[in-house]
């Protein structure tokens, strides 16, 4: 029968973010005039200042069992790293309440509480007396955590020579062989080489099927799959999905797909525009000049975009970027580049523009399209990125046809080259 | 295995080992898990040891060096040239022991306060990363410093020994002092170091405030000096509210022996004000704690 080692309760954690603007609230000199101007709010003075509220994480309840490994997904953001700041005791929760059953250990970022002047040795005892244990405790395990970690050449070399990969290989080597009941893991192994990350995954499973509990975040399916059964969405600090790991993903994957951008975007006009310019409408074309979401190497396509100018403006332009899945800009085009546009004054009225890239320029690949309506150097009055989604394909292999692979890099265009030969 | 509140039936019966809620569990709590962390606590002193010798040439002689020149200095400046060295009070105690007296529980104090105020921010890497009392940062830093101490310490016993001066019953209470002068400074250390978090200009005026407190601290004269003076007495009242009057006062009371070297009412009020620094200080940290590691 395995019990619960880990019940929360609708735990909340508020952050106060404050804004730039005011970061002088920090100044001593404010705490102090606010110290004699209200004595009684000196613990409120840390606080106060203007700020806004933020929650990180609200309402999250679960339970986690004996020797569960559970994985936690969600993006960016999400409240990962805060849920497992407050089972780690880290910080405190603004509201609810949790009960650990068993001593906690986390990894939460690089180099968990190593201190960097002191050796390896010295680290993995200071890191001993963290987690309650006495010296002769660590003393026995203390080869096998410098042998799984593999730096028994470094291990009277202080950590602060270490390099990233080899601080965390310690430190999850102390983490994982420490036997703490309630073992949590951030996404940090991504540093060590592929060959270690094997050695933690298989380690955690070690750890679960000894009876402990793993809480692992990560951003890799893969090793989720691979090593929890069970798992946890966190989207905008909300439990929104508890599973099967499989299961969980699935449901990660769809939050992406629900959002997607496509390849056209439509707008209504506003009844009473309250800005100069607005994007109505903007679309992948291919070839033959209809919407498309994925577009041939070999055939022309362009991008179109319809906006209204509610007040006339001179020195406008429109701006079209192309860029990769990561967001780099790859090319940007503007419609002054190739007319006589430019320096003209635009009256108010709805402008459609075609932006038309020629074949084989960009690479086969995902894109996406930013648009911006400007006036250079002094105001943005449309300014949409991610607007649109599409794909190049290669449908002819044109390119890998040539050389039986595919290529790295941006641009497809043919160049000239210039072969010479001679018979040595 | 996601539940609602409802859900607690299969509650192992064991305790849980630790509650997380917004609040902290109280003062008796809070000890004990002080007790529990006791193995860190040395660790971490064993470490500031360590970081603090490591890389400095002269290492364990810094011990020595900041109080001899401390001493040597007052003493040519409040001695020879202030001429406070023809004080009846002293007896026949050579005033550069006087002086010594006073500098080592100073040194004590503000290198122990220095350290603790920093402790917080310092160990930002393990504050943010990973659970432990906080309390026990600036603790420790307050008692690391107690190695130089007991350095300089020696030093003081071989001058005295050497100048023909035999300690008496009186060093009994000696560590019931050096108590005090590090429960003045843990207790100036929990409310810097907590405000250092919020606030680094700490940083910045932690030494200004040192600088200006040895002036006012019996430290390179005796405190009956003041007491005698024609001061107005609001200001000797003042001077009997610095925690250092009691300790240094007590160093020099247990030590040399100096006759009227321990006002009994200075003793009590400055003694009363070293309470009152290390409780609401204790509390202050208490209270600015659970998020070091939100705002650090
Ligand atoms: N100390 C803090 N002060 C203010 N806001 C914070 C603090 N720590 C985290 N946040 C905010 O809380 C939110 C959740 O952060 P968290 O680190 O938990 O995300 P995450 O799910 O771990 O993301 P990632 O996948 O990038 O690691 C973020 O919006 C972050 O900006
Ligand atoms: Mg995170």
């Amino acid at each position: 029968m395995s019990h619960p080692v880990i019940e929360a309760h609708n735990l909340g954690k508020r952050y106060r973010i404050r804004h730039q603007s005011s970061t002088h609230d920090r100044k001593l000199r404010h705490a102090v005039t606010r110290l004699f101007a209200q004595p009684w709010k000196i613990f409120a003075a840390a606080q106060a200042g203007k700020a806004e509220d933020f929650w990180a994480l609200r309402e999250v309840s679960l339970t986690v069992n004996e020797g569960a490994v559970l994985g936690i997904v969600g993006r960016n953001g999400a409240g990962k790293t805060t849920l497992l700041k407050l089972l780690s005791r880290i910080t405190r929760p603004t509201e609810g309440r949790a009960l650990l059953w068993g001593r906690v250990a986390s990894l939460l970022e690089v180099g968990t509480g190593f201190h960097p002047e002191l050796t390896g040795r010295e680290n993995i005892f200071l890191n001993g007396s963290i987690l309650g244990m006495t010296r002769a405790e660590v003393r026995k395990k203390f080869d096998a955590i410098v042998d799984f970690a593999g730096v028994e050449n470094f291990i009277d070399t202080p950590v602060k020579r270490y390099s990233s990969g080899m601080y965390v290989r310690l430190a999850f080597a102390v983490a994982a062989h420490l036997e703490p009941e309630i073992l949590l893991v951030d996404e940090v192994l991504a540093v060590g080489d592929l060959g270690f990350q094997r050695k933690c995954l298989g380690k955690m499973d070690e750890v679960a099927k000894g009876g402990r509990t793993v809480l692992f975040v990560s951003h890799n399916m893969a090793s989720l799959r691979s090593l929890c059964q069970e798992g946890i969405l966190l989207n905008d600090g909300q439990l929104v999905y508890s599973g099967s790991m499989e299961s969980t993903i699935e449901n990660y994957t769809n939050l992406y797909a629900a959002e997607a951008v496509g390849h056209t975007y439509q707008q209504q006009p506003a009844e009473n525009p309250e800005t100069k310019a607005e994007l109505l409408a903007a679309s992948i074309c291919n070839a033959a000049g209809e919407p498309a979401a994925t577009v041939n190497l070999t055939r022309p396509f362009s991008v179109a975009m319809t906006y209204r100018l509610n007040t006339a403006a001179s020195h406008l332009i429109a701006v079209v970027e192309i860029c990769d899945t990561v967001g780099t800009v790859v090319i940007s085009t503007t419609d002054i580049d190739a007319s006589d546009l430019h320096g003209k004054a635009r009256p108010a009225g709805i402008y459609r523009e075609k932006a038309f890239i020629p074949p084989l320029l960009l690479m086969p690949g995902a894109y996406s399209i930013n648009a911006y309506v400007i006036i250079p150097k002094r105001e943005r009055l449309v300014e949409q990125k991610q607007l649109l989604r599409f794909e190049i394909v290669d449908h002819d292999s044109h390119l890998s046809q040539i050389t039986g692979v595919s290529r790295p890099g941006y641009i497809s265009t043919p160049l000239q080259w210039e072969v010479n030969y001679a018979k040595s | 295995m996601i539940s609602g509140p409802s859900s607690s039936q299969a509650k192992p019966d064991a305790p849980p080992e630790a509650v997380i809620q917004p609040q902290g569990s109280g003062l008796w709590a809070e000890f004990s898990e002080l007790w529990r962390y006791r193995e860190l606590f040395w660790t971490l002193m064993a470490r500031s040891i360590l970081v603090r010798y490591k890389q400095t040439l002269v290492g364990v002689l810094w011990a020595l060096i900041r109080p001899l020149f401390t001493m040597i200095i007052f003493t040519l400046l409040f001695g020879q040239l202030a001429k406070f060295g023809e004080d009846p009070a002293a007896g026949e105690v050579p005033y550069f022991l006087l002086v010594f007296a006073g500098v080592l529980p100073w040194q004590l104090f503000s290198t122990s306060l220095t350290g603790s105020a920093g402790s917080v921010v310092a160990n930002a890497g393990m504050v943010s990363k990973i659970y432990f009392p906080r309390t026990i940062l600036p603790a420790s830093a307050c008692l690391t410093t107690l190695l130089d101490f007991l350095i300089a310490f020696a030093l003081f016993i071989i001058l005295m020994l050497g100048f023909g001066f035999m300690p008496s019953w009186r060093l009994v209470f000696l560590p019931g002092f050096l108590g005090i002068a590090l429960l003045a400074a843990m207790g100036a250390g929990f409310w810097l170091s907590a405000l250092n978090v919020h606030y680094r200009d700490i940083r910045h005026i932690l030494p200004f405030m040192i600088q200006m407190m040895i002036y006012i601290s019996p430290v390179g004269y005796l405190s009956s000096k003041v007491y005698g003076s024609t001061l107005p007495g609001y200001l000797k009242t003042l001077f009997i509210l610095n925690p250092m009057v009691a300790v240094i006062d007590g160093f020099r009371w247990s030590l040399l022996g100096v006759p009227g070297a321990l006002d009994p009412i200075a003793f009590a009020v400055s003694a009363g004000m070293v309470l009152l620094i290390f409780i609401s200080g204790y509390l202050f940290f208490r209270k600015m704690m659970d998020t070091f590691a939100d705002v650090i």
